[in-house]
This record gives C-alpha cells, sequence and structure tokens, in this order.
C-alpha cells in the first residue's frame, strides 16, 4: 500500500501511522537493545562462555598420566554413580527440607510481626534482624566456629556451669545442624526483608474491608496478607533451593575447624571445588557443576509448577 | 629454510634422550655465561611465603645490582601450589622462583615444571648440607631444588608437669612413653601430648622415623603406593592404643582449641619437628621456663632414629627465562653464609645447612623458654639421625586430604588406626591408577 501515493488520505493515514508507530517502537525496540546491552556483553562474557567452556571441558578426561582424551559422557556416568556426590546431594537435600521451611517460617513471622507495626521500635528491630546478612559468611563462620567451641567456647561453658556437660557442636553427627543454624540465622533477616517489601505493597483497601467483615490481626495474616504475597514468599523459596544446593562457604570454612567432621564431599559444590584444586581433576569436577546445576533448575521447577498448580486449582475453587 | 627445519628436528632428536629439556639443562653453563647473565639488567619473580625475606633477597640485589627481584606471596601452602600450577598450565605468569615444601617436589616434577640445577652446579652443593634433606630435592641424578628448612622431628614436653608425675627423664622409648602418659593423666589429669586429628605431616613423620616407606616415586609413571605396610601399622597400633585409653588427646592443631591446649597445660607436650621450638614459644608465653626439648622416643632401647616434618625449597621453574639469575637467586638466598645465617636467626626456619648447624652463634644458643638448653644444638643433633631414603607421591594434595578423610575420622572417632591405614591405601591405588600411573 505504501507504494501508492494516490490513495485517499483517509486511507493513507492508516498506513502512515502504522509506519509512525513501528519506527517509534523499532526506536524504541533499538534503545532497548542499547540499555541491554552492556549486561549481555557481561553476560555472555562472565557466564555463558564459562559455561560452555566448561561443559566442554566436561566431556574430556584429563589424565597426569596421559594427558587429555574426549570422553564423551563417561564423566556424567561416573558422577551418576559416584557415592560422595550422591551423598552430598542428599546431604544439601536434607538441609533444604529442614533449615529452609524454619528459616522462612521465621523470616514470615518477623515480616508480619512487623507490618502488623505492633512491635516497639520495628526500625530497629529489622535492621538487627537484618544484620546478620550484612555479615560476610567468612566471618560469621569463623564466629560461629568459635561459639561453638567445645572448651571455650561460650555455649559449652555455659551448658558445662548449669550441668549439662559439653554439647559437642562440631562432631560429624552434628555439624550439619550447626550448619543450619549459621545459615539461618545468616539469611532470615534477607527473606524477612523481601516478604515485608511484599507486605508493604498491598493495598490499604483490602485490610479495611477484611476489618469491615470484621478479621482480627491473626485472620487479617492469614487471609490477607499471606495469600497476597505468594509470589514474594516463592521468591525466597527458589533463592533457598539455590543457596542450600549450593552450600559453599559454610563447609568449607567449617573444614578447618572441624576437618574430621567436614568431608570433603560435604556438599556437591565444595566436592567439585575439591575435585578441581586438590585432585586435580577438573574435567569431572565440572561435570559435577553441571550436573549440580542442573538439580537446581528441575528442584527450581518442580517448586515453581506446584505452586502454579496450586493457584490454578484455587483460581478455579473460587 | 628446509636447512634449517631439519637441523632442528636433528637438535630435537638428540635431545630427546634428556627427559626434561627445559631450559638448557644439557650441557654445563660456564662461568662467563654466570658473569654475564648476572651483570645484565634483569627482572625475577619468587613466589614464597617466608615472612621478611626481602631482607635476605636485599642482599642478593646487594651483591647483583643488575637483577631486580620482585618478592610475591600468594599464599601459603595449598593455595601457593594451586596458583603454582594454575601459572604453569596457563603458560604465563608464573614465577622464576617458586618455594616448594618437599613432599610439592615429585608434582613438579612430574610435569616437566622444574628445571634441573645441575648444568648450572647445583651438584656441588650436595656437601654443604645434611644428607638426608639433599637427597629430598635430588632423589636421583637431578636436583630440583635448594634446600632452605628442614623439620626433624624432637620432643617438647614440659618439666614441671612430668616432675609433678614422678617422671624425671623424658621418655626414652615408645613403650615408656605409654607408661609415662598413664602416668601423668593419673596424676596430674593433663595429656602427655596431642595427636592432631587431622595432621598426616605428624603421623607421615612418626611413619619416618619408624622406617616405613610409604610412598616411592621414580620420576616418570611408577609410584610406589605402601601406607598400610607392617611397620606403619605397628605405629597406628601404638597410637590407636593411647588414644582409645584416652591418654593423648586428638584436637585438630593449628586451631585456638589447640592453641589454648599449649598454653593452659592440657598437653603436657608436642610431638613436633624442630620449627617447633619458636612456634611454641609464641604460642605459650605464659609458660616461658618451663619447656624442655628432647628427642623422639625411641621404636627399640638404644637407637636413636628420627622423621622428619615439613621444611621446604627453592626451586627454579623450566619456564624461567632467566634460568641462570634465577638459580643464582636460589641458590644465594639458601646457601650464602649470610643470607642462610639470617633465615635461621631471624625468620628461626631450622636450617639443613651444615655451616650454620655448626656455627656456634646458631648452635650455642640459650633458650629462656626452654630453661636456658640449647634447643638448636639438640635438634642439630637429631637432623643426623634422620632416616636418609624418605620419597613422596606426585600428588601429595590428594594423599592429604583423603588422610583427613579416611585417618582424620578415624582417629576423631577413637577407631581402629590400622584399619583406616587400609582403607587410605585402597584409595590412593585407586586414585593412582585412575591417573595412569603404574603402582608398583
Amino acid at each position: 500500500m505504501t507504494h501508492s501515493p494516490t490513495l485517499t488520505s483517509e486511507r493513507t493515514s492508516i498506513p502512515s501511522r502504522e509506519r509512525h508507530t513501528s519506527s517509534a517502537v523499532r526506536k524504541q525496540r533499538l534503545a532497548a537493545y542499547l540499555f541491554l546491552l552492556p549486561f549481555f556483553v557481561v553476560f555472555v562474557a562472565m557466564l555463558v562462555v564459562p559455561l560452555v567452556y566448561a561443559g566442554y571441558l566436561s566431556l574430556f578426561e584429563s589424565k597426569l598420566i596421559g594427558g587429555e582424551v574426549f570422553a564423551g559422557l563417561a564423566n556424567y556416568g561416573r558422577a551418576i554413580t559416584d557415592p560422595a556426590f550422591l551423598g552430598g546431594l542428599g546431604r544439601v537435600a536434607l538441609f533444604f527440607i529442614v533449615q529452609v521451611p524454619i528459616m522462612l517460617g521465621l523470616a514470615l513471622f518477623f515480616a508480619l510481626a512487623l507490618d502488623s507495626a505492633r512491635a516497639r521500635g520495628s526500625k530497629a528491630i529489622r535492621m538487627l534482624i537484618y544484620m546478620p546478612y550484612a555479615v560476610p559468611a567468612v566471618v560469621a563462620t569463623l564466629m560461629w566456629g568459635y561459639l561453638y567451641g567445645p572448651d571455650f567456647g561460650p555455649i559449652a561453658q555455659i551448658a558445662r556451669s548449669v550441668g549439662f556437660g559439653t554439647p559437642d557442636f562440631l562432631s560429624p553427627e552434628s555439624i550439619l545442624g550447626s550448619m543450619m543454624n549459621i545459615v539461618t540465622w545468616e539469611f532470615v533477616g534477607y527473606n524477612m526483608i523481601i516478604m515485608y517489601a511484599a507486605l508493604r505493597s498491598i493495598p490499604a483497601e483490602l485490610y479495611e474491608a477484611a476489618e469491615i467483615d470484621g478479621a482480627g490481626q491473626f485472620r487479617l495474616a492469614w487471609s490477607v496478607k499471606i495469600p497476597a504475597i505468594r509470589p514474594a514468599i516463592l521468591l525466597t523459596v527458589i533463592f533457598s533451593i539455590i543457596g542450600s544446593f549450593q552450600l559453599f562457604a559454610e563447609p568449607s570454612l567449617l573444614n578447618t575447624i572441624a576437618p574430621d567432621a567436614v568431608s570433603n564431599s560435604f556438599t556437591p559444590n565444595y566436592y567439585a571445588y575439591n575435585l578441581a584444586f586438590i585432585n586435580q581433576e577438573l574435567n569431572y569436577a565440572a561435570a559435577i557443576a553441571f550436573l549440580l546445576g542442573i538439580v537446581i533448575a528441575v528442584v527450581s521447577y518442580v517448586v515453581q509448577l506446584g505452586e502454579e498448580r496450586r493457584e490454578r486449582r484455587e483460581m478455579r475453587l473460587s | 629454510m628446509a636447512l634449517l627445519g631439519g637441523a632442528a628436528t636433528l637438535t630435537l632428536l638428540l635431545s630427546g634422550c634428556t627427559p626434561n629439556s627445559g631450559g638448557g639443562s644439557q650441557g654445563a653453563v660456564s662461568e662467563d655465561d654466570i658473569d654475564k647473565a648476572m651483570t645484565t639488567p634483569t627482572k625475577l619473580t619468587f613466589w614464597t611465603w617466608v615472612p621478611d625475606i626481602d631482607n635476605e633477597v636485599a642482599l642478593f640485589e646487594e651483591k647483583y645490582p643488575a637483577i631486580d627481584v620482585t618478592v610475591e606471596n600468594v599464599g601459603q601452602g595449598l593455595p601457593h601450589y594451586q596458583k603454582l600450577r594454575s601459572a604453569i598450565e596457563a603458560g604465563e605468569g608464573a614465577p622464576d622462583v617458586a618455594q616448594l615444601e618437599y613432599q610439592y617436589i615429585p608434582s613438579f616434577v612430574l610435569n616437566e615444571s622444574l628445571l634441573d640445577l645441575t648444568a648450572y652446579g647445583a651438584d656441588d652443593l650436595s656437601d654443604d648440607y645434611v644428607g638426608w634433606a639433599w637427597d629430598q630435592v635430588s632423589p636421583a641424578d637431578e636436583v630440583w631444588a635448594i634446600p632452605q628448612d628442614v623439620g626433624p622431628m624432637g620432643n617438647l614436653y614440659r618439666e614441671d608437669i612430668l616432675t609433678g608425675a614422678g617422671i624425671a627423664e623424658p621418655p626414652a622409648t615408645w613403650d615408656e612413653y605409654a607408661t609415662a602418659a598413664q602416668t601423668v593423666k593419673d596424676s596430674t589429669g593433663a595429656y602427655i601430648s596431642n595427636l592432631g586429628a587431622t595432621q598426616a605431616g605428624q603421623m607421615i613423620g612418626f611413619f619416618w622415623q619408624a622406617g616405613a616407606k610409604p610412598f616411592g616415586y621414580d620420576g616418570k609413571e611408577t609410584v610406589k603406593i605402601d601406607v598400610n605396610s607392617d611397620k606403619a601399622k605397628e605405629v597406628a597400633t601404638y597410637w590407636t592404643d593411647l588414644i582409645q585409653k584416652d591418654l593423648i588427646s586428638t584436637d585438630v592443631d593449628f586451631q585456638d582449641q589447640w592453641y589454648q591446649g599449649l598454653a593452659s597445660g592440657k598437653y603436657a607436650g608436642w610431638l613436633t619437628a624442630a620449627w617447633g621450638p619458636v612456634f611454641l614459644q609464641g604460642t605459650a608465653e605464659s609458660t616461658s621456663g618451663l619447656w624442655r626439648a628432647a628427642t623422639l622416643p625411641q621404636w627399640a632401647a638404644g637407637d636413636n632414629v628420627s622423621g622428619n616434618w615439613g621444611g621446604s625449597s627453592d626451586a627454579v621453574l623450566a619456564s624461567s627465562k632467566n634460568p641462570i639469575a634465577a638459580y643464582e637467586l636460589a641458590k644465594f638466598i639458601n646457601n650464602d653464609e649470610e643470607s642462610a645465617m639470617k633465615l635461621a636467626t631471624e625468620q628461626f626456619l631450622f636450617p639443613p645447612q651444615l655451616s650454620v648447624l655448626e656455627d656456634p652463634a646458631f648452635a650455642d644458643q640459650e633458650s629462656e623458654f626452654y630453661g636456658g638448653q640449647k634447643v638448636n644444638q639438640l635438634f642439630a643433633e637429631i637432623s643426623d639421625t634422620v632416616d636418609t631414603d624418605f620419597q613422596w607421591l606426585p600428588f601429595m594434595d590428594y594423599v592429604y586430604s583423603t588422610y583427613e578423610e579416611t585417618m582424620g575420622t578415624v582417629i576423631a572417632d577413637k577407631g581402629d588406626l590400622a584399619a583406616a591405614l587400609d582403607d587410605w591405601q585402597d584409595q590412593l591405588v585407586k586414585y593412582a591408577t585412575d591417573q595412569g600411573f603404574t603402582v608398583e
């Protein structure tokens, strides 16, 4: 149509408007891509390229004697039957099942408590709960290493003085629990902030409506607030899945304090690190890292899918 | 061009018979070459974690003003080796000279990263050193590094606690040591010493003293792994017994818990290496004057043998563009009279060099911390009793990390150490086989 200049003005006006909008859209798109460009450059250089390279590496096998040979999926075959890797995976799964509900439950509780504005000095309390997140994991683990110490740690000293004997937080049996405690302490505040921010964005009309219906604070929290911030809670769950399965700093640091309790394959990530830098099995480590990534993606997806299904079911019910 | 190419191939073929052809190891370097290299402006990089080594490097630069040395500390122990390996792998960024603990030398010989120093005259230095220390850097014909410090093992003990328990003399045999452990525990409540649960170095030192030969490496593709030999098991069973009777504590060493144990008298002693006395002095200051040093208890009465724990050397990397200057640096730091003496008396590295060991300024030092005892002299004597023939595997990182996994957990659980040795052996053999080594 654009080829015929003899058309009526009314008719031409439509394509010209189209042309006008499409050029504006094109401009906007260009701007969008330009704005995205710096991110993509970094994303490709720092994430995609190393990822592809790691994937490539994982297909080889290198030996101290004999060098590097193509091995296909042999490393992956070895990984899925490697008791050390599977054991580590089981450990972080247990960690996820036990620690994450506790941590998110606490975070939700604090967020609701702060939001209800019943708590006095809520700003200061918010800061205090959030503060551990600002402490680097390295410092946190060293600090807890001291607190857990069996001879001179304050907890052990108090327990002894009241006659409870010496609790051993750093034994092979209790180290996972001790680690859960550290991570909970560290991340409650972080998750709380996400939930709290979501709570603040709930329109006040909903509260008014609920109050008119005679809902108390608990009913309000249960039937209005929690459903309203469900996406935020799902987000924290996904973050926690990733965090739990990638657990690294805590085992790596506690290993220096309690090397007999933290094995080299304590968590999959820590195992991959040790494989690469101590066993010098870089290719196998790459395969482990890849498999771990796949496991995280699958678990995250399943959780998200479950949530979506539930939402749909509820929509149908209502 | 074709002619040149042919000549190059011929040279390659000829040099093919020497496995390590890095940096001109064939044909000795002449005096003229050295003079020329040492007067040409050159930049060298030196990776080491010895504190204040700049002082010794300054002496070197004073003697050879043309050489400019950059000292870099990239981490102590494992991180150092990891970075070194990465740099070697990457083909750039590796230093000219690097500190290597003796047990890590084979892992760098394996991938031909070290320069054979014989062509540079390192062979001539062999008589300057205690025999076993020299064997550590030169197990066969090649010389891979210059010894810097060593750790012959002895027994540091709290004289006051032992006397309090009625023990006048430090135990001479391991049997006596076990009896003394019981006495000390009964009468004072202290442990006679601590066995670091995950400290492979200490246990391997005990193996070394007992005459066990857990490792071997031919410099090529064949390794010997025998960590569960009868002798090693004898040592392991001895410690199992003491641990199960609760006469020896098994705290992880070099941790807060352990430092406090040393200072508070929880442990009445420390079976340690020659670098231990000065280290202890800094750790347990409040107990100054109460400690004494003695030789390790012996397996058979009348024997006098010891093992080694720790110590390091300086090696020249095959990738160095200035091998002559690099070698001269490694040599000077550890072999020059003044520099070696400084290392021994200022950095307190226990010397492998005979001239320093015999120097009255070193040997006759009386240490207040040890009640005026001449501790250096004692350890110099112990150094003579270390078995010379002790080798390592070319993958000690893995050896130590599996020690933690197998022995470490069993020690902490007060289990059977001899059985754990079997476990350790199996893992090491499997790894070596997987990595393509021939296991003897």
